[in-house]
Order: C-alpha cells, then structure tokens, then sequence
C-alpha cells in the first residue's frame, strides 16, 4: 500500500465539536460538498474523481478511509468502488489516504439516536439526519461502531460509478462516439468495435472533464463481486510474514522509545531516577512526561528494559484503589438522582410486579481489557515545516489535532501515514500512545522516535471496557414471561472516552443499556432503566462497547424468567418477539441448531439474542459438562446485516466475534488492587485458546432494509448464550462475568 | 558480545548484548520484521520460529544461546512467490483477519507437520494451544492445518 504525501495542504479543522443536543446548521453549510482531498495529488494529467478514486497515466489509485484492524475493511471498500468501476483485484492500488472531512462517517452519527435501530418515524429519521449533518460538519472521520460497511455502501460504489461514467465521457469525445454506446471492463473503456481503452490512458482527457454526478447504481443483478467470497488482497502477506504494520516501520536514524507511565491511571509522576537506567549500554536519554517517563535507546528491548530500569514515584489513583470499592459505587448508583434514562417503559411495571410472586437477580459485569495482539506503537518525526506520524488509528483528525497541540504545528501540518493494525477491539480509538510519542519526538526534532509499547504497559495502560452491574425484577404466569424490569448501573463510557478527545457529550448514555433496552421484544410490561455511576477507572468502548456487559444482563435474567415460568427458552422467545428480521434471525438459529433434538446425559444448550448496532444476532451454545469441567462443543449464529458485501469475509468475522465474546466471558477481566490493574499479560488475561475452540456453525440473512456491520454484534450474545448453557447442562445459574469464577472450562 | 548464527539459510554475525532476546535481533538488528511481538513471556506465540528445526519462542532465546545455530523465520520459509505448502493451505483457506499472530501460527504448524505429517484434530489441538488468536481465526485455522497436511502427503 502506498502513502500520499505531501507537506503543505489547504485543509481547514473545525475548533470545536458539539454532538447531539439540538445543534441547528444552516443548510447551505450541509449541503455543500466538501474538498476534494485527491485534487492536490492529481498531478496535470491525473483525475482525481472523488476523494476516492485516483487515476494517474501510471496508476489507478483507491482511497480506503477506514481504518483496517483485521476486519477486510480496505478490502471492503476498495471492492465496493471497483464493482462500479469494472476494476479487476492487482489494477489499482489502496491506501488509506489523508486525513480528511471529506471521509466523514455518515453512518455512526446516525446511530447515537435514541430511537430503536427498527423505529423509521419521523422523529427518529429527522434525528437521525440532524446528527449525519453534525458528523459532516465535524467532518468526523472515524472507523468505529460497526460503521466502515453502512458508510460505504453507497457512498463508495457511487464514487466508482461516478469514475467509470466520467471515463467514459472522456473516451466518447476522443473517439467521437457517443457515451452509450460505450462499455467498460476490467480497467478499461470498451469501444463500439470492441477496442480497449486502458483507464489510465484516459486519466489526462477526464481530468478536464467535470466529473459526472447523476449516476444510478447497478442492481443487485449485475453485481460481479459484491456477495460473492473474494481473495482477501492482504491475505499472501499476511501469510508469508511479508504484511507491514505500524511495528514494523523503521526510518534511518530512528531511536527507538518505551513508556512507563503510572499504572494508576492518572496519577501523578512525583519522582523518579534515571540513574540504573541510563547506566545501560544502548540507552540514550530518559525523558519526563506528564504521570510518566520515556526512555530512549538503540532498539526496541533496550528501551523497554531502561524504562522499567527507572526508579519512579507514583501518586495515587484518582479512583478507588480496590476492586471491590468500585462494585460498592455501582451498588450505591441506582438512585433517582442517577438515574439517566428511562429507555423502555411499556405497559404497566410497578402494577405488574406489585401483583405476583416477584423474581429478582444482580448481575455483574468486569472490566476486560482490548489486548489486541499487536501492542500499541507510533513512530514520529517533527521537523520545522512538517509532523509525520506513522501509526494506525481509527480517528485520523482528531490524532491531527492532538499531535499538533504538542509540537505547535497546524493540525494541517501533520501527515499520517495510517498502518495496517494487528487488531484493535476498540484500542486503536485511543489518542495517549501518539500523544507521548509527539511528546518525545518533539524533544528531539529531526529524529525519529518509534515508541513501542511493552505487553504489560498495554495492558496496565489500557483504558479498558466499563463495568456495570444489573438488577433485575420480573414476574411469569401460567407458562408465560409478564413483566421484565431491567436497572443497569455504570459509569458513562462515551463521557469518559470523549473526555481524553477534549469533547463533552451532553445527554444520556445509551451505551449503559445498549443491548438491553432495545431488543425488539413485546414483553407485556417492559421497562429498561439506566443509571450513571460517577466516573471510576477510565475506560473505553471495547467490541460491542456497552452491550457486551448490558446485553448479558438483558438475556441471562431474560432465560431465568422464562425457565421460572417452565417455557421453553427458544419458543417463548420467538413468542415474544415482534415479527420481523429479530424473529427470523431467532427462527433460524432454532433450525440451524435443530434446537429441541435430544442431548445426551450433561450436555445443554443455550439460546441468547442481542441485537447491537441494528444487527439482530442470536447465538445457540452447547456445552458438556465433563469431569475435568465445561467443554464449549458446539455453536451456531444467525445474523441479519441486510446485504452481505463478501460471504467469505463475513463469516471468519462472526465465528471471531464468537470466539471473542466466549473466550473473555470464560476467563478474562481487570481488577484493580492498590489502583493498579492486576492482570499483566496474556496469562491472566487469556481469553480462549484454540484447543477451547468450538465448532462454530453461521447463517446470515439479509432481510432488514438497511445495511449494517458486523464487526461487533456477534459478541454480546456469546456471553448469556454460554451461561445459559451452563445452566442447562448444571443447573448452576452464574450472574457474573467470568464464568470462570465459578466453573473450569476445559 | 559477537554471535554467529545461520537465519534463513544465510550466515549472520550480530553484536548485541549476551542476553538480547532472538526475536529483537531478528526484528531490530537484522530487519527480519515478520516475526512478532506479543507478549514477551511466551504466552502468545506470534514470535515462533524453527531453531536447529523445533518450534521455538523467540522472546525466549537469548543471544548467548546462538551460536552456530540454524534459525528460520516466516521469511524463510516460504515467499509470496512461492509460498510453503503451510503458507499456501493458509492462502486457500483465508485464514488472517488482522493477520499478527499468523506467522507464529503457520511456523508452529509447520513443525508440527514435519514431525507428524497426519496429526488428529486432538494433536492439532495440542499443537497451536499456545498461539493465541486474538481475532479469532481458530476455526479457519484448523481446516488449513488440515488442508496443509493432506497437500504435502499428496505431494
Ligand atoms: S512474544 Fe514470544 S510468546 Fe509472545
Ligand atoms: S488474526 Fe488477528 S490475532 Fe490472529
């Protein structure tokens, strides 16, 4: 993948941000197209289409603005311009572009509505464009929220019909025909008697050309690669050891850096000797930094050994040292002055409750960290006129902006080199790894400073997911679920995480009730509260953000309901459930699994349904309780995304999703002890191995109207599904995360 | 210190500290990048590779332990031109999703087939529990361990 480059640009920031709450804009700023980031690349005789497509006399050049963490996201977007563009894969090549507004995300903004993914009435519609015109305005370029596919859809495949259209005008006037009677394929235009016309030989006539703007899309009949399993394009180097990733950047004369910062987050650095540090061979420098230190040296483990090597005084956390003092402010949060939404209130709860033999429970869920498996890294060069920053991110301008706070450069001055990321789950939404790098590389102006975070300074450094803790009531009769009343606690995870970007978020948190309050049941009397809990430990939104903890509480307390009234867990959930795609995906993960057939002795399944980021997934787990512990043997998934983009691609994602969501509810969280998280590395934060690895079975079914992402809602249902499992197979109904806390699995 | 040792067929001479772990001189002094960190302690094995031909981890062996050893990366055992046999069942099945732990992965798998070209699905199990997935891939990379082991037998 190559890298646009460049040192001066015309870009302008927006200053201040504001989402939700009533923003009003005049039209004429919405409706106005932004800049064209590609035009200042196109050379004299390049066409630069959209801020997507690039066609050269040498190349063709596709713009992928979503980051990619292993989820196929360049893949995603480059198929999508190259279906319409009559591209074949090894004609153009990707790149992750220049930050910019034109790549705003038009579909996460959308999302934040506090109306239900199914609900197409005009308040929710015209919410939801009021937020798409904020998110334009903001010029938000962000890959988060199961995104990258809704953004792109159109958006992308129009950016391709709009390049191909244009070529063909410029072919037409050259070879004085007329446009219709032109065709195009595999990169080229087709003339009448069948002669080919290479696109990039085409590139200087259509740069003249003003770019066609009134193109249908092809219908679904014509598409040649959407729907159909393609060869991933980073799949051979990825393979053979031969993928780069920010890790691997190396810049002559580079010095290489490790952090260590206070592991209780936040605290101050009061103190600290660099002596035995700078006493090793290699090391060049250790550098204060605000609540840490930085030290520099001539590779990679020699700066991570010196930053341990420093003697440091730490001040203490600015949140309670000990884990259980954190449950304590949860359990003291469901109050009426805390209560931040009432999200679902249908029939009538209290009166419900106040008429028949109530059943309650507490549910807990951990903090769990992202972990991904390459640690966090960003290499750095400031100099005069420029910041080059090398690294891969999911939020390219707000980074603009942080580094350039730092080095007094003009946010347009920072030039990202986006990566390639071995993983994310969230943790590439984070600002504080690039910001010490800048910090360091700006004390050092014309070197290259690579920082490279150790494994444990990931994880003690991690902003991980939110804790929340449940309280469920609910009454059943005569063999049906009555009432469901569902109260969730937990400090605000947007206010947190918004909070380091500088941004305050008026209104209340949807992520402490995501996948909970909008499932799409008709649950005769239903209410869905949530309670804000004070800030604690700093966290972040991890795969699935709120509804991984919210949704466990949602579903088990759902299936405890349901086996106290003696129903069956599948049929009384499809009984309640409002025909549509929910239902159906319900329906077919019963057939899937062939739900009901009889199991031997110690085997017992369970079902959970999620819906996250308008995706209804519902998850079978079985499980056998065998002498050694609980061996996961089997899974099925049924999904509904609307539209499958690649079928291939879709279903490593959700039997990942899967094996995400099962392994941390089977053994991962933090904890803190003396403000620090006690898990250091992979062994006490494992999450599943491949040997725990079941047989995982997928259906995906395109019946909803919209096009969703399925990056994240695989992983709320895993959870409930593998603890009603267990229940099945035990009778031991577990309320907390990790289950491992009171089963071994095997 | 000053070692020698062969990488990829090709005699390297390093200076570096005795007790420099093989996976930094692979990565930082030789610019042998396909090698990954993880976690440093052996826990996720994205930085396996084949020592005097066994599965190693290399964040566990350190410089003074190379002399006149035989190390090969993901680098050397297969290219993109003509990838492994490992590699290519990797390529068939579309294993990676982010791709960081695969080198480690398929160096694993390989060994294991060298030494049992017919694993059972409980050796392969056994094999690659220590190579942590974090995105997941296990299932894509069972059916490619098997895929790899029927291409070779076959020839
Ligand atoms: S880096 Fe060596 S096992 Fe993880
Ligand atoms: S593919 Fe991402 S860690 Fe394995």
């Amino acid at each position: 993948m190559g890298t646009l480059r460049r040192l001066t640009r015309r870009s302008v920031l927006i200053g201040s941000l504001a989402v939700g709450g009533g923003v009003a804009f005049g039209s004429w700023a919405v409706s106005r197209p932004a800049e064209n980031p590609l035009e200042e690349f196109a050379g004299a005789d390049g066409a630069a289409f959209n801020p997507w497509v690039l066609v050269t006399p040498d190349e063709i050049r596709l713009i992928t603005p979503h980051a990619d963490f292993g989820q196929g996201a360049a893949q995603m977007q480059a198929m999508l311009i190259a279906e319409e563009m009559d591209l074949e894969p090894g004609q153009f090549s990707i790149d992750f572009g220049q930050p910019a507004k034109a790549y705003w995300n038009t579909a996460l903004a959308e999302e934040g509505v506090p109306f239900m993914s199914t609900d197409e009435s005009l308040p929710a519609e015209a919410m939801r464009a009021l937020m798409g015109a904020a998110a334009k305005l903001m010029g938000l370029q962000i890959t988060g929220g199961s995104t990258a596919v809704p953004d792109s859809f159109d958006k992308l495949r129009r950016a391709g019909a709009v390049a191909r259209e244009t070529l063909k005008r410029a072919a037409a006037a050259r070879h004085g025909v007329h446009p219709d009677d032109l065709r195009t394929g595999a990169g080229a235009v087709i003339l009448p008697d069948g002669a080919r016309v290479p696109y990039t030989a085409l590139a200087a006539d259509a740069a003249k050309i003003t770019p066609v703007t009134d193109v249908p899309l092809r219908p679904p009949a014509q598409w040649r690669l959407i729907g159909k399993p393609q060869p991933r394009l980073d799949m051979v180097a990825k393979c053979t050891g031969t993928q780069r990733y920010g890790i691997d950047v190396s810049l002559p004369g580079m010095i290489h850096a490790a952090v260590r910062m206070n592991p209780r987050k936040g605290g101050a650095l009061k103190g600290f000797d660099p002596a035995p540090a700078l006493a090793m061979p290699g090391v060049s420098d250790v550098i204060e930094l605000p609540g840490g230190i930085a030290a520099l040296a001539t590779d990679t483990w020699t700066a991570m050994r010196a930053a341990e090597a420093v003697i440091c005084e730490w001040g203490a956390a600015p949140y309670p040292p000990e884990q259980a003092g954190h449950w304590e402010v949860l359990a003291g949060s469901f109050t009426e002055d805390r209560l931040d939404r009432v999200w679902r209130d249908e029939g009538e709860v209290e009166a419900a409750l106040a008429d028949g033999a109530v059943i309650s429970a507490e549910y807990r869920s951990p903090y769990v960290a992202h972990a991904p498996l390459e640690p966090l890294n960003a290499t750095v060069l400031v100099t005069e006129e420029a910041v080059e920053v090398w690294t891969g991110h999911q939020i390219p301008r707000m980074l603009q902006r942080h580094v350039a706070a730092i080095t007094g450069h003009g946010p347009e001055q920072v030039i990202l080199h986006n990566q390639f990321i071995g993983g994310s789950f969230g943790h590439r939404l984070e600002f504080e790894f690039v910001r010490q790098a800048a910090m360091i590389a700006a004390r050092k102006p014309g070197t290259p400073i690579k920082l490279t975070y150790s494994r444990e300074e990931d994880f003690a450094q991690d902003f991980p997911r939110h804790i929340a803790m449940g309280r469920g009531r609910g009454v059943v009769r005569e063999g049906r679920v009555e009432a469901l009343d569902l109260a969730i606690a937990a400090p605000s995870v947007t206010a947190s995480q918004m909070g380091r970007a500088g941004l305050a978020v008026p209104g209340p948190d949807a992520q402490i009730v995501a996948g909970a309050w909008n499932n799409p049941y008709d649950i005769p009397n239903f209410r869905v509260r949530g309670y804000r809990a004070p800030e604690l430990a700093p966290v972040s939104s991890w795969r699935s953000v709120g509804a991984a903890g919210a949704g466990f509480f949602f579903d088990c307390f759902l299936d405890e309901l349901i086996h106290a009234a003696g129903a069956d867990p599948m049929a009384e959930r499809i009984r309640l459930m409002r025909p549509g795609p929910a239902r159906k995906v319900l329906e077919a993960v019963a057939q899937l699994s062939n739900w009901g057939e009889s199991l031997s002795p110690g085997v017992g399944r369970g079902v959970a349904f999620v819906e996250s980021f308008g995706v209804p997934v519902a998850e079978v787990v079985e499980v056998k309780d065998t002498p050694d512990g609980i061996r996961i043997s089997r899974v099925w998934v049924a999904a509904d995304v609307g539209r499958v983009v690649d079928p291939g691609n879709i279903e490593n994602l959700i039997q990942g999703g899967v094996v995400f969501g099962l392994g941390h509810a089977m053994n991962a969280e933090i904890t803190y002890s003396d403000g620090m998280a006690e898990q250091r590395n992979y062994h006490d934060h494992e999450a599943m191995r491949l040997n725990q690895c079941p047989e995982i079975f997928v259906r995906v079914l395109e019946g909803q109207g919209r096009v969703r992402g399925i990056g994240e809602p695989p992983v709320p249902p895993a959870a409930p599904a593998l603890a009603n499992a267990i229940f099945a197979a035990t009778g031991k109904r577990i309320r907390e995360l990790p289950l491992g806390r009171h089963v071994t699995f095997v | 210190m000053k070692v020698r040792f062969s990488v990829n067929g090709a005699v390297r001479e390093v200076e570096t500290a005795p007790d420099m772990p093989l996976l930094w001189i692979l990565r930082d002094h030789l610019g042998l990048t396909g090698t990954k960190y993880g976690c440093g302690v052996a826990a996720c094995g994205a930085c396996t590779v084949h020592l005097d031909g066994a599965a190693v981890r290399s964040c566990q062996v350190t410089a003074d332990a190379l002399e006149g050893a035989e190390v090969v990366t993901i680098e050397g055992l297969g290219t993109p031109e003509a990838p492994h046999p490992v590699q290519a069942a990797w390529i068939a099945a579309q294993v990676a999703q982010c791709g960081y732990c695969q080198s480690g992965q398929i160096m694993q798998a390989a060994a294991l087939l060298a030494e049992n070209p017919a694993p059972s699905d409980a050796e392969i199990d056994a094999a690659l529990a220590g190579n942590l997935c974090r995105c997941g891939t296990y299932p894509r990379i069972r059916a490619a361990v098997r895929r790899a082991a029927q291409a070779m037998r076959e020839g």
